[in-house]
């Protein structure tokens, strides 16, 4: 499992990547959280908002930064 | 509307803190209680809405629109939405990169780039506070038309090759697909997103009524329309060059030209002024090299300006 934080590298994006860490560590998931700062990744995506939260090169959170509890729900709900 | 607030600054200058009516301190603070209250509920309010709006309407699902209309129709399409999206200068490359590589025509991309940050909900809810809905109205409907005007200016004189080449080597579907959002994610995204402008703005709000209402108490009118009322020619570029730089500070300076105008300088100038703030950003230059050669954005910035002084101009001339 892949889980990545990609951004344009401001202060938003940093604050999502470290929430996600957070979050997968809690989980107890024992996965790295990658950080992407390349935009054209996002582009690619389908994608123009950051920062984006994509588990498996799917995004499943864009343009927001909600509370670790959230970001765990939807990792959870994304690794089925 | 706002007379409840009226009361409440009566009661706070001249019950509680017990300054004596009609002295110039007691005006000044008066002026500066009504506003600041004034401005902080128009912003929770107005900037809750505009975010549940636009968690309807992200730029993927505008771009969506704008990459299958011709070009007419997209730059007046483009301006229009580019009123609900907010703008800040690391949003940009991601917004261009985008536009360009799911097939929007560069006129439309920059119809967005010029209305996107110059009609924002900040500046919006600043004028509607302290100028009244019809200046606000005026502003909405001039940058409209100026974002519509420079975009079909920008596709009509064919600068993609002042495009950096790169971006044109990449092309990506329009049609993406976005995580979903329910009701109740809407809402806290909206109260989320109102929390993080009041915190940014809060300081630029308060210093810029508080210096105004300085300036409203104590300061001549006779001095600043003498240097910047409808007589002197020079006004409205002078006012556009200052407001340059002056970008993240919007929330600040438009209470301090609020007042200016109550002193005598013109509306028109006021306005351009307020357009050159939100529109022309050096920072967003700065980013926008890293896309496109410098001439491009010269020349961007050039008709904007111009568009900016002739609106100026105009509305010193019939208001």
């Amino acid at each position: 499992m892949k889980i990545q934080v990609l951004g344009s590298g401001c202060a938003t994006c940093k604050k999502l990547f470290e929430l996600t860490k957070k979050a997968t560590e809690e989980l107890d998931l024992g996965a790295e959280v990658e950080y992407v700062t390349d935009v054209q990744k996002i582009i690619d995506m389908g994608l123009m908002s950051s920062p984006v939260l994509a588990i498996d090169g799917k995004p499943v959170l864009v343009g927001r930064v909600p509370e670790t509890e959230k970001i765990k729900e939807i990792i959870a709900e994304n690794i089925k | 509307m706002f007379y409840p607030l009226q009361l409440l600054a009566d009661w706070l200058t001249y019950g509680i803190f017990r300054i004596a009516a009609g002295t110039l301190l007691a005006g000044a603070v008066d002026f500066f209680i009504l506003d600041t209250t004034k401005i902080f509920i128009l912003l929770a309010v107005i900037i809750f809405c505009v975010s549940i709006i636009r968690s309807y309407l992200p730029p993927e699902k505008i771009r969506a629109v704008l990459a299958h209309k011709n070009q007419y129709v997209g730059n007046a399409l483009a301006s229009l939405l580019g009123i609900i999206t907010p703008f800040c200068s690391c949003s940009a490359i991601p917004l261009f990169l985008g536009f360009i590589q799911a097939g929007v025509p560069l006129g439309t991309t920059f119809s967005f780039l010029v209305a996107s940050p110059m009609i924002n909900e900040v500046a919006l809810v600043m004028l509607l506070g302290l100028f009244g809905w019809k200046i606000a109205m005026l502003y909405i409907i001039s940058g409209l038309v100026i974002a519509m005007l420079s975009g079909t200016i920008i596709g009509k004189l064919k600068m993609e090759s002042l495009v950096e080449p790169f971006v044109y080597q990449n092309v990506v579907s329009a049609d993406g697909d976005l995580p979903r959002m329910t009701g109740k994610e809407r809402i806290v995204y909206a109260k989320d997103y109102v929390l993080d402008i009041l915190k940014r703005v809060w300081l630029y709000v308060v210093i810029g009524i508080g210096v105004g209402a300085w300036i409203h108490g104590y300061v001549p009118a006779d001095l600043i329309a003498h240097y910047a009322g409808d007589g002197t020619w020079y006004a409205v570029p002078l006012a556009v060059l200052i407001g340059i730089p002056l970008y993240s500070n919007a929330a600040g300076i438009i209470p301090l030209v609020s007042v200016l105008t109550e002193k005598g300088v013109s509306m028109g100038t006021t306005l351009a002024f307020m357009m050159s703030v939100t529109a022309l950003s050096l920072p967003e230059f700065m980013i926008l090299k890293k896309v496109m050669k410098p001439k491009l954005i010269l020349i961007f910035a050039g008709i904007v300006g111009v568009g900016i002084i002739f609106t100026g101009y105009l509305f010193n001339a019939i208001l």
